[in-house]
């Protein structure tokens, strides 16, 4: 066991952790962040995406003690003071996505989508989400999502 | 009666009274985004009891084994771990997992554990469970039991199990499960298709063609994953399904435990396109290791191991002969199908290509008309519905003989199917496979879609490119394709010997405060019911949007109810919701009448007010929920409240329709294919919600492209999955696609008052063929006449270079997917950089 101090959605949480155990599952199985899902086993859907100083990281693609001493926020810290975060509202405005369970994790690559690049193309949109799958939506809303959201922020 | 869809935009999600204005075609936001937005959805694997034990799952290696010894110590020896389970443990306990639909009398269903007892007969069956204190300590003791196997010889290709030299089964002497057929000189429906194909042989034009559906997986993004307490009266089954009504009953039937003993819930379920209509091993296996431990049992499955042995679907072989006159009239068409059931007779088994069965002539008016399907059993995952399911089959059929009759007739593709289809003046027309479709209009539908594609301008370019020898060559492909609906009417279904009804529930519960609970017996997972079903109430009752609430998926709740597929749910559920809120209105009318001293002949009702005809004195309909609930001054004889329910059970089905026109660019000299333009317009009747209805098109068009291009379940020699992560299996990413132009026309169904048709599965039946007759129409100039699915790169650069060949030899080791570096560098897993 080792002992990690993380700061998750804006509070501090210190917890010893089996040294093999991923962030994902430290952030589903302790803490109760069941906000953030697992889709797969191979890193490849980006359901877990959640981010970690600020940058979005697959959460099943980092060990827990890795995150020792950092700042990680998931889907449920985005709202502030019951307002929600404005990709989160883009995605709800443009029907953005229907069963939901890739959602969190391409909100957070949305984000830090626009973070990289205020201004992006459709072409650099489908790019920067490529790493998330969805197998509802054919990614047209996402990607009008993500303009929408991009265009509210200028 | 045909009728441009206007979409609004914006939220319209306020907090005001929004009684009065008209719901039902209302693009409103979605009520079901607020949760799954912040994460505060209740998945099944969010569900954390006290004591909860874990599974894992020991599954075969092998295709096809006996099963010689299991040895089960170590792993019980191991940390934490509480019980192994083998097949021999729960032999008598486990029963055989269900088939509803036998399709003849004969058909062969052989026993189907749910933890295999002596031979596993694919790779990824069930042989041992273990069961610990948390998930990681099951799997790791997974890996200590030790299972001896003497491998047998398995048959994994599907015409070579057809000739039954391997068999799957030895016990059935055969790997044909059954033969079904329907023949219109039979039926009476039309005349003999072989009279018509001997007469196109003497004068006129006959096709034959080969075509295959290759296998697929469902490949929705939550994995399976069910949660059983077994404490208390009842035992209650969470489960990520889209069928807990059914799941109740075999839960029930197979392992003999009292109906009323037995509550399944699906909370919220993360996506399901067929895959999740199973009734499924581990279900059972979850509720045998609660029973057996007394503690609550979770198991969630990886995904390789929901790639590998949830249900797989489509696999069919497809030999198709099509007889037409000269002009290109089309009198006949003979259907010879081998299906790929796996290795089991699954929950729908070999009905699903039956759902095919009567959409091969597609919309068109043929003399003659006949169908035989083979399924066969292999060594493989067994196969389900998924989205869809036997129509995308049948629609891919025809369509692609219609473009290669206008090839061979010489005029394009749109005309060619002018002059064979049903005419809107035709309706209801009654189809050479028995069917009536109510309403349609495939003129309308087609002239839309033709002039948003920019269809005459794209041609054109296309002839400039091939003129100009451009090694970047513009194929244009069309579908139009009707399909059938809103399942299903009971008594069509009881003469096909399925063994249930198709009805659908809805109970309106009328609240004191005005407020209106909605409980349905379908089961969504993505679909958005909560808000179509809310302006669909908010329409009929005159209430707020935001005051109704939709409950559903929870047997306790719910208590009647036959889920969600087939595009079913508004069809079928959304009318049996209509009539119960007339109900409500009907109950309603003795109690005004009684209040407002009228006569109940004089009452009339109007968003949301009761009126005594021909005054201004009236009634809110809240006002009079709150008499009802009192219940202090009723009518003689009145009983308290203005709850309602109704069953409706459609009368025939509904018959959606469209036009879907594909441009794609291909690279001549790699094989690269580019989407370009994809334009559709979909005739779904009655629109409750044009946000959704566009969600479902978008998310249908996508799994249907993915089919023609990309998606492939693909097996080595020995029969394991090859395919079994995202990294092989390829669900398209947000790169490899485009934006789409969808539209609609409006047809309403007329059976039923809301006149909705369903739209689930629309857009994924009409684009595979969309795809591949661009991607063939593009190679045309080069003499290709097929592609076989999906059409990578490697496939077409070979058709262009082995005109004869359409794609290589087609058997299963062809189809392992290959990817020249271009196409790799522009997938997400990085295999290409």
């Amino acid at each position: 066991m080792t002992r990690i101090n993380v700061q998750v959605d804006g509070a501090s949480y210190s917890d010893d952790v089996e040294p093999r155990m991923l962030l994902v599952h430290y952030l589903r199985e302790r803490l109760g962040k069941t906000g953030t899902v697992v889709g797969c086993d191979t890193s490849n859907c980006g359901a877990c995406t959640v981010h970690l100083d600020g940058k979005s990281v697959k959460s099943c693609n980092v060990l827990a003690v890795q995150a020792d001493g950092h700042e990680v926020t998931t889907i449920e810290g985005l709202a502030q003071d019951g307002e929600l975060h404005p990709m989160q509202k883009a995605f709800h405005e443009c029907h953005a996505l229907q069963c939901g369970f890739c959602t969190p994790g391409m909100i957070m690559q949305s984000i830090d989508l626009l973070n990289e690049n205020a201004n992006p193309s459709e072409e650099e949109i489908r790019l920067g989400l490529e790493g998330n799958l969805c197998r509802c939506t054919g990614y047209h809303n996402i990607v009008k999502a993500v303009q929408s959201a991009a265009g509210g922020a200028q | 009666m045909t009728a441009t869809e206007t979409v609004s935009t914006g939220s319209t999600s306020g907090t005001g009274s929004t009684t009065g204005r008209r719901e039902i075609g209302s693009a409103r936001t979605r009520k079901e985004d607020q949760r799954l937005i912040t994460g505060r959805t209740k998945w099944t694997d969010n569900i954390v009891l006290p004591g909860m034990l874990h599974l894992a799952m020991v599954r075969s290696p092998f295709a096809h084994a006996t099963i010689t010894n299991v040895d089960t110590a170590e792993a019980k020896a191991a940390p934490n771990v509480v019980t192994v389970l083998t097949g021999a443990d729960v032999t008598e306990e486990q029963g055989s997992l269900p088939n509803v639909w036998a399709i003849t009398a004969e058909q062969k269903t052989p026993p189907h554990p749910s933890i295999a007892v002596d031979r596993v007969t694919f790779a990824g069956e069930i042989v041992a469970v273990v069961v610990a204190r948390s998930a990681a300590e099951a799997r790791d003791a997974a890996e200590l039991v030790d299972v001896d196997y003497e491998e047998l010889p398995a048959v994994l290709d599907l015409k070579e199990a057809a000739e039954d030299r391997v068999l799957v089964h030895p016990d059935l002497g055969t790997n044909k499960s059954a033969f079904w057929q329907l023949d219109s000189a039979a039926a009476g429906t039309g005349t003999s298709v072989d009279d018509e194909i001997a007469e196109a042989r003497r004068d006129g034009i006959v096709l034959e063609r080969e075509y295959r559906q290759q296998r697929l997986i469902p490949a929705f993004m939550e994995p399976r994953s069910f949660v059983c307490d077994p404490t208390g009266e009842q035992i209650t089954l969470w489960s990520a399904t889209q069928i807990p009504h059914i799941v109740k009953f075999f839960v029930s039937v197979v392992l003999a435990i009292p109906e009323h003993k037995v509550r399944v819930i699906a909370p919220d379920v993360g996506g399901g396109f067929g895959g999740k209509l199973q009734v499924n091993p581990e279900e059972f296996i979850t509720v045998m290791a609660a029973r057996r431990t007394g503690k609550p049992c979770k198991y969630t499955e990886t995904r390789s191991e929901s790639l590998m042995a949830s249900h797989h679907g489509r696999d069919q072989w497809q030999r198709l002969t099509l007889a037409a006159k000269k002009d290109g009239t089309v009198t006949g068409i003979k259907v010879d199908l081998l299906t790929d059931l796996g290795s089991y007779v699954s929950l729908l088994g070999g009905g699903t290509p039956l759902l095919g069965a009567f959409m091969f002539i597609g919309i068109y008016k043929f003399a003659a008309y006949q169908f035989n399907c083979t399924p066969v059993f292999t060594n493989k995952t067994w196969t389900d519905a998924y989205r869809g399911a036997g129509r995308p089959e049948a629609t891919f059929a025809i369509e692609r003989l219609m473009d290669e009759l206008a090839h061979e007739v010489g005029v394009d593709s749109l005309e060619i199917r002018e002059r064979n289809w049903i005419t809107h003046e035709e309706f209801p027309f009654t189809t050479v496979a028995g069917l009536e479709y109510d309403s349609g209009n495939y003129e309308a539908a087609t002239a839309k879609a033709k002039e948003m594609f920019g269809y005459d301008e794209l041609r054109a370019e296309q002839t400039r490119r091939r003129e100009a020898n451009d090694p970047v060559q513009l194929g244009i492909g069309v579908s139009t394709f009707t399909e059938m609906c809103g399942l299903a009417p009971s008594r069509i279904l009881g003469q096909l010997n399925y063994g249930a009804g198709g009805w659908e529930h809805a109970s309106v519960r009328m609240l004191p405060t005005g407020k209106v609970e909605v409980i349905t017996g379908v089961s969504p997972h993505g679909q958005g019911h909560e808000t179509a079903w809310s302006q669909i109430v908010a329409d009929r009752l005159g209430v707020a949007f935001e005051d109704v609430e939709v409950l559903h998926g929870d047997t306790q709740v719910s208590h009647k109810g036959l889920d969600t597929y087939g595009s079913r749910s508004l069809a079928v559920g959304g009318q049996a919701l209509v009539m119960a809120t007339d109900r409500v209105i009907e109950r309603a009318k003795p109690l005004v009448a009684h209040l407002l001293e009228a006569s109940v002949d004089d009452i009339e009702f109007d968003s949301g007010r009761f009126a005594v005809r021909g005054t201004d004195r009236g009634l809110g309909i809240g006002e009079v929920a709150m008499a009802a609930f009192a219940a202090h001054n009723l009518p003689d004889g009145m009983e308290p409240g203005l709850d309602a329910e109704a069953t409706y059970d459609p009368v025939g089905f509904s018959y959606p329709h469209g036009t879907h026109l594909c441009a794609v660019e291909i690279d001549t000299e790699t094989g690269g294919v580019k989407l370009r333009k994809y334009t559709c317009v979909d005739d779904v009747g009655t629109i409750v919600n044009p946000l959704i209805v566009a969600g479902q098109v978008h998310g249908g068009v996508t799994q249907g492209i993915a089919q023609a291009l990309w998606e492939e379940a693909v097996h080595d020699e020995a029969g394991t999955l090859v395919s079994a992560s995202f990294v092989d299996y390829l669900v398209p990413t947000a790169a490899d696609l485009i934006s789409f132009d969808t539209g609609h026309t409006t047809s309403p169904a007329t059976n039923h008052a809301l006149g909705s048709k369903g739209v689930g599965e629309a857009g994924a039946i009409a684009s595979t063929p969309a795809v591949v007759n661009a991607v063939v129409d593009a190679l045309r100039p080069f003499g290709v006449s097929d592609v076989r699915m999906p059409c990578t790169p490697e496939r077409i650069w070979k058709a262009i270079h082995d005109q004869a060949g359409g794609g290589g030899d087609p058997t299963e080791q062809d189809a392992m997917p290959h990817f020249d570096e271009a196409d790799t560098a522009d997938r997400t897993d990085g295999a290409g950089a």
